[in-house]
This record gives C-alpha cells, sequence and structure tokens, in this order.
C-alpha cells in the first residue's frame, strides 16, 4: 500500500513544481528591460493621462465655485486660471514621478538590500533611552534657563505635559492593540473614566490626588473587564465597532446624566494636585512662600510636567516587565495564534482580560491627571477623535515598540502644537490663514506617508522576550498584526 | 461499532484514552458516527483513513476544540485520575487533563523565536512561579529560578530536535520540516500524558519523515509519552505505530497491529477502491448524472 500512497502523494506536487519553474522564467524571456526611450514615452503619456484625469475630477471641484452676491442670489464664480496650474502641476508631477522618482526609488531599494545593517545605528539605538530619559527629565530647568519663568510656562504645559499625556495614554493602549493585538476603538472612555472618578470625588468628598489616583485606576480597570466580558468572542471588525460603541456610550452617559456629570457644562473647580500637602497658591502656606521663591504659576506646571513623567516611566516599566513575563508572552502569542495558545492550555478569556483591564488602568491614571491639571472636565474631551488620534500614535509608532509610540506621540502631538507656533504663514499666505486649521489635513498626510514607507511604523521589529544566544531583533512581517 | 473488541487486552488499566460511541454531527452531515477505540498508554495508535473519513474530527474532539454530538471520551491519567473530556473547555484539557496536540496546518507563533514558543508552551507553570505576574513583576528570585528552569527544559527539547542553533530566530523564518519539529516540541514542552499528532509527516520528504520516526519512538520510549497519531505517509503508519484504527466515512473499519490492519480487506478496499476499470466506469456514470442534472 505504501508505494501507490507515496505516488498519488507526490506526483501532483512535482508537476506543479514545474509550472512554477516555468512560470517564473517566462517573462525573462519575453520582456527585455525598458530602454530610456520607451519610459520618457511612457512618462508623457502617463502625465497627459493623468492630467486629464484631474481636469475631469477637479473641473467642477476647483473650477467652479458658488457663493452669494451682495442680493444673498446664488451666483457661480469659475477659476479657470487655478484649475491649469493644478491641472499642470498633477500632469507634471505624474511625469517626474515616472520618469525620475521611480527609477530613482528602484536604485535605492536594490541598495538597501546589498547593504548590511551599519553598526552604529545599532549602539546609537542602544543608548537612545537613558538619552531620551536624562533629556525629558532635563527639560524644565533648559526651557526655564533659555524662556524666563513665564515664557517657559507654555512650553513646559503645551508641549511636554500634553505630549506626555498622549504618550502614557498610548503606551497603555499598546498593551491592547499592540501586545494582545486586540484592536479597541474606545479607550478615551477609560480616559474618560478615570478623569470622571478624580472630578467627582474630588470635589464631592475632598479626597486628594494621591488617594484618588490609585482609585481612577482601579475604576477603569473594572470597567476594562466589564467592557471585555462581551467582546471576548469578537474578533477584528466586531471588535473595534463594539468597542467603539462602549466609548461613545460613556461620553452620551456623561452628557445625558446631567444630575451627577452636570452634562456638558462639564465640572468645574477640580481641586489641584498637592505637593505632598503642601498646596500651589499665593497663601503663606503655598509652594513658593513656603521655599522662598518669587510667587508664579510656572512651578505648578513643572511639578506636573514631573508628574507626568514619572506616572509615564511607571506605564513604561510595567508594560515592559510585564512583556518579559509569562502574561506577556500569554498576550503575544494570543496575537500570533488564538487556536494555538488553547492547545496550550492558555486560558485565553483570563488572558484577554487581562490585557483590557490593564491598559485601561493606565488610562485610568492618565484621566485623573488630566482632570488634575485642566482643573475641568466636560465629555467634549473624550470625543472618538481622541481614540483615533491615540490609536494612531500606536499604529505609527509600530508592532508594541515602546520608543517607536513615543517617537509618534511627539511627531503627532508635538506637530499639531507648533502648528499655532507658524505665524509667520501669515505674512505669506495673508492674515486669514490658520494653520491649525490644516492640522487634520497634515495629520492624513503624514499618516498616509507614514504608512508607505514604513508599514509596520516607525520601530518595525520586534525585541524577544528572552534569548538562549545573542537577542537578534525580529522583523515585523513575521509577526501578525493581530485579528481581534 | 457497539460491540467494542473485548479482548483482555485492551480492557486493562493500561489504557490512556477511551473512545466511546462518539458521534458528531455538523447540521445534516455526520462526520463521525458511532465510533468507539482504544489507545493504551505507553504506545503509538495512528489513526488512518481516506481523507474526508473524520479523523481530525475524532482528534478535535479528544483535543475539546470539538463539543462531541453523543459519546464518551475518558482519559486516565498516570496516577489513576480520570478526565471526561467531552465535557471540558478546549485549554482546560491541554492543562489539566494534559492533552497535547498539534494542528495539521501548522500553528506556530511565527513572530516569536523558537524559545519563545517553548516558553508559552510552559505558561502555566511559569504563571504559577511568578505569582499570577505579581511575583514576577517585583523580580522576585524564585520567579527567575523558575524561568531558568523552563529555559533549561526548553534548551533540552531544542537538542532533541536539533534545533539548539535556531533557538533565537523566528519561528516563521524556520524551514517546513524544522517548523513541524518545533510544533511537537513545543507540544511536549506542556509535559503531556497524550500527546495528538495531525498529519506530522504532511509536506516532509523521506529523509526528514525518517527522521520525525525517530523523533515519535524517542518521546513513546525515553519520555514515556502516548501518542495519538494521523497520518497518511505508510511508511511512518507501518514503520512505528503499535496499534491502528481505520475510519473511512466517519466508521471505524478495523482496528489492530500494523500487520493485522495491512491485510484486511475492508482496508484495502477503502485506500485501493476497486479495481480501475471499475473506478472509471463509476466515474462515467456520475458524469452522465451532472450533465442529466
Amino acid at each position: 500500500m505504501a508505494p501507490v500512497d507515496a505516488a498519488v502523494e507526490t506526483s501532483p506536487e512535482g508537476a506543479q513544481i514545474e509550472d512554477e519553474q516555468r512560470i517564473a522564467a517566462a517573462p525573462g524571456e519575453i520582456a527585455p528591460p525598458p530602454p530610456e526611450q520607451t519610459k520618457l514615452a511612457r512618462g508623457l503619456r502617463q502625465g497627459v493621462l493623468a492630467g486629464a484625469v484631474s481636469l475631469a475630477m477637479f473641473a467642477p471641484l476647483i473650477g467652479l465655485q458658488t457663493t452669494e452676491n451682495i442680493d444673498n442670489q446664488l451666483i457661480l464664480k469659475t477659476r479657470w486660471p487655478l484649475l491649469i496650474i493644478i491641472v499642470i502641476v498633477v500632469a507634471i508631477g505624474r511625469f517626474a514621478m515616472i520618469v525620475f522618482f521611480a527609477p530613482w526609488l528602484a536604485q535605492r531599494r536594490l541598495q538597501v538590500v546589498a547593504v548590511p545593517p551599519v553598526s552604529r545605528w545599532t549602539t546609537m539605538k542602544r543608548y537612545f533611552v537613558p538619552i531620551a530619559i536624562a533629556l525629558l527629565v532635563a527639560y524644565p530647568p533648559i526651557v526655564l534657563g533659555l524662556s524666563g519663568i513665564q515664557g517657559s510656562l507654555k512650553w513646559v504645559d503645551n508641549f511636554g505635559i500634553q505630549i506626555l499625556i498622549y504618550v502614557m495614554l498610548a503606551w497603555g493602549l499598546n498593551v491592547v492593540v499592540g501586545f494582545a493585538g486586540l484592536l479597541d476603538l474606545g479607550y478615551v472612555a477609560f480616559y474618560a473614566v478615570g478623569a470622571y472618578s478624580y472630578s467627582l470625588l474630588a470635589t464631592h468628598f475632598g479626597l486628594s490626588f494621591w488617594v484618588l489616583l490609585p482609585l481612577a485606576g482601579l475604576f477603569s480597570a473594572s470597567w476594562g473587564i466589564i467592557l471585555g466580558f462581551p467582546v471576548l468572542r469578537l474578533r477584528g471588525d466586531y471588535l473595534a465597532i463594539v468597542t467603539l460603541a462602549f466609548g461613545e456610550i460613556i461620553r452620551l452617559i456623561l452628557v445625558n446624566w446631567r444630575e451627577v456629570t452636570n452634562g456638558g457644562f462639564g465640572i468645574t473647580s477640580i481641586p489641584k494636585v498637592t505637593f505632598f500637602g503642601i498646596p500651589f497658591n499665593g497663601s503663606d502656606q503655598g509652594f513658593a512662600s513656603l521655599f522662598g521663591l518669587p510667587p508664579s504659576s510656572a512651578y505648578y506646571k513643572i511639578f506636573l510636567y514631573y508628574l507626568i513623567l514619572a506616572l509615564a516611566m511607571f506605564t513604561a516599566v510595567v508594560t515592559t516587565r510585564l512583556r518579559r513575563l509569562p502574561i506577556g508572552r500569554a498576550w503575544e502569542s494570543l496575537r500570533e495564534d488564538e487556536i494555538a495558545c488553547r492547545s496550550l492550555g492558555i486560558n485565553t478569556t483570563n488572558t484577554k482580560l487581562t490585557a483590557f483591564a490593564i491598559g485601561a488602568m493606565f488610562g485610568g491614571f492618565a484621566g485623573s491627571f488630566f482632570a488634575a491639571r485642566q482643573g475641568f472636565v466636560s465629555p467634549e474631551s473624550f470625543t472618538f477623535l481622541e481614540s483615533a488620534l491615540i490609536i494612531a500614535i500606536v499604529v505609527l509608532g509600530g508592532m508594541g515598540s515602546m520608543v517607536g509610540i513615543a517617537i509618534a506621540a511627539t511627531v503627532m502631538i508635538g506637530g499639531i502644537e507648533i502648528l499655532r507656533e507658524l505665524t509667520f504663514l501669515k505674512s505669506i499666505f495673508g492674515p486669514n490663514f490658520e494653520p491649525t486649521q490644516y492640522r487634520m489635513l497634515l495629520f492624513g498626510l503624514a499618516m498616509v506617508g507614514v504608512m508607505l514607507w514604513r508599514p509596520r511604523g516607525f520601530v518595525g521589529t520586534r525585541k524577544p522576550t528572552v534569548f538562549l544566544g545573542r537577542q537578534k531583533n525580529v522583523s515585523a512581517d513575521m509577526a501578525r498584526e493581530g485579528h481581534g | 461499532m457497539a460491540d467494542v473488541d473485548p479482548s483482555p487486552a485492551m480492557t486493562g488499566d493500561d489504557r490512556i484514552v477511551s473512545v466511546e460511541h462518539l458521534t458528531m454531527r455538523f447540521g445534516g452531515l455526520i462526520a463521525i458516527n458511532d465510533v468507539s477505540f482504544q489507545a493504551r498508554r505507553g504506545q503509538i495508535t495512528a489513526l488512518i483513513g481516506p481523507n474526508g473519513a473524520g479523523k481530525t474530527t475524532v482528534f478535535n474532539c479528544v483535543t475539546g476544540f470539538y463539543k462531541p454530538t453523543e459519546g464518551m471520551i475518558t482519559l486516565r491519567q498516570k496516577g489513576g485520575r480520570e478526565f471526561l473530556l467531552e465535557r471540558m473547555p478546549d485549554f482546560k484539557i491541554a492543562a489539566k487533563a494534559k492533552v497535547a496536540r498539534t494542528f495539521q496546518n501548522i500553528r506556530l507563533f511565527g513572530g516569536m523565536t523558537v524559545l519563545e514558543n517553548l516558553l508559552v508552551a510552559q505558561h502555566n507553570t511559569l504563571m504559577i512561579a511568578s505569582g499570577m505576574s505579581v511575583l514576577g513583576l517585583l523580580g522576585f528570585p524564585s520567579f527567575r529560578r523558575a524561568e531558568d528552569e523552563a529555559i533549561e527544559k526548553a534548551r533540552l527539547w531544542l537538542e532533541e530536535i536539533h534545533l539548539l542553533d535556531r533557538a533565537d530566530d523566528p519561528a516563521a523564518d524556520l524551514p517546513y520540516g524544522a517548523q513541524r519539529r518545533l510544533e511537537i516540541a513545543r507540544a511536549m514542552c506542556t509535559n503531556p500524558e497524550l500527546l495528538c499528532l495531525d498529519e506530522p509527516a504532511a509536506g516532509l520528504n523521506p529523509r526528514e519523515s525518517a527522521a520525525l520516526n525517530e523523533l515519535l519512538l524517542r518521546i513513546r520510549n525515553h519520555y514515556r509519552t502516548s501518542v495519538l497519531l494521523i497520518e497518511h505517509d505508510m511508511s511512518v503508519v507501518m514503520g512505528i505505530s503499535d496499534h491502528v484504527v481505520v475510519l473511512e466515512y466517519g466508521i471505524k473499519i478495523a482496528d489492530g497491529t500494523a500487520g493485522e490492519v495491512r491485510d484486511d480487506p475492508k482496508v484495502i478496499a477503502a485506500y485501493l477502491g476497486v479495481e480501475d476499470e471499475e473506478v472509471e466506469l463509476v466515474e462515467t456514470d456520475l458524469e452522465k448524472l451532472e450533465r442529466r442534472g
């Protein structure tokens, strides 16, 4: 029986291999490498085609404009010169893309394959984390020295604190999305739970920030489990939709439960954080007079900066340590293959719930910090756009990489903040130009660009949790993105 | 098949798993119909049959991935503890009853290294050692010791499957044969009483499949683990199995040693069918029917 079976098994495979070889050989014989002439012709043809397409598309969009005249009548204005300029730009761009840019890109890709990884880069990467932390610690004094006490407010508050809040949120979400591979589009709900826990308990019961910080984390973690239970069986798109809905439900509760949350007006005059009991105010017992410093609100901001830095570092330490523990490996294996996990005796229910709970807990910490820093919370701070922004940071950072996410948060949040500073653009585009209005456009462009050039995010490798000989980073192409 | 072979050898305490009157229906389709067989401790039991005979369905019932429509599956551990597998969820069958399995289409954690794959298999032991992550998070030395032991065990299995030098490479980077071996090693790292292998020789070349035979014999003789095996490669089945169960269309048609099964006319008919001319006749009939319908 054996030989018969073997023959049956192997013969079709052999035939298939031959077929594949024939197919592989065929294009090389037929199509010779395209000469310069055809490339130019192709470029011209494609350029004209792109021009025609853009003409058809932009003619109604740009060429025609409807406005009202002085008598409130609808009139049609035409903008043909602008249309022609744009069409020409598109045509020339397409031509240049095909004739110059594409060959250059192909050549560069060949070079990248040929050149081995540069060792200088890897040594730099080794010292990147300590240098970055040292810079973050030294940031407020540097800014203080450069721009004085009042000038530093903006840089510490709008840039430092704002970016670090998002770094912390993204690191928290990274546990759910990056490690466990569960796409959570409603993460901002846990942020909201943390913020409102602090606001309500602090305003009504006068509890201190240091008591409420762990409580807010606990509340958020329990909401993480509450969300986790119904969505355990869902994967991929379905999970994304349910978590999205969850985020909206929390926001709508905050809007409509007026007796408790004060609805859309939000909660005002939330107590500030104290420096271990010493308040930041102008009184005799305040921080400034106690330490003999001139009164300024900058001390509070600098204190808040170091507080969020400490919280973010705490998040980083806990999540990186968890990743190297059995639970972290179970999260990652869950992302790779859930069925295989179950065959190895891993309780996937509990594993998913811990991922949800721990991710939510860090969201809660960040939320209570946010409420204390703002002194005011309202449902408007917890819209879907916030969730999308945090998810975008995690995706841009890449594959559960802490450093990549920190860089992505700095670029995205810092980029949005820096738009406010670009006042010189008004002298170019006129006084009505408001650069912040273009932030979503730039945000979208940046996303498209990064996803084209670095589809796995800024850091496209995964660091193994244990190793026998030498620790080699795993290319993210090997890893799965998670199905749920 | 209600009358299970009552020979005295099969009723002793050396049964590791007994499948009784197992039936599995998917809607109107009966994938397996009243199948009963037993696998003995310390033996390699092979489950063979033509495509679509219901072998993988039996496997999925034993390992808890399907809940059988009817029937009983009992597993007896070395200490005499018994588990009714049809009542347990899949991950508990692996964790408590100690049944490990591999998959027909390999299911490794491709983005994790070979060593990490073997450590994930020791999740439950390590989880307890890490105090449900609390002690591990605080860096207790007891957890570090447990992890070192787990790595040592992984190293042992990497030596067994000759992959020690690839320990830090991603599993998806391994050649096909090595991935099959790694999946077996990963299953063995869970300390199973019963190892279920779903077509471990599929896609292997003759040399690799000879090495697989050796590995399976070593698992049986040295590690004293019983093996339940689905296989199409007859050189593997006939070479190493102590006991062969043959299924066809969801029904058991033969049960015995490799030699007995090989000469069973029912088995020959199931595998080779009837004479070639007759097959052609049937095929032309079918074509006619299709054209009409």
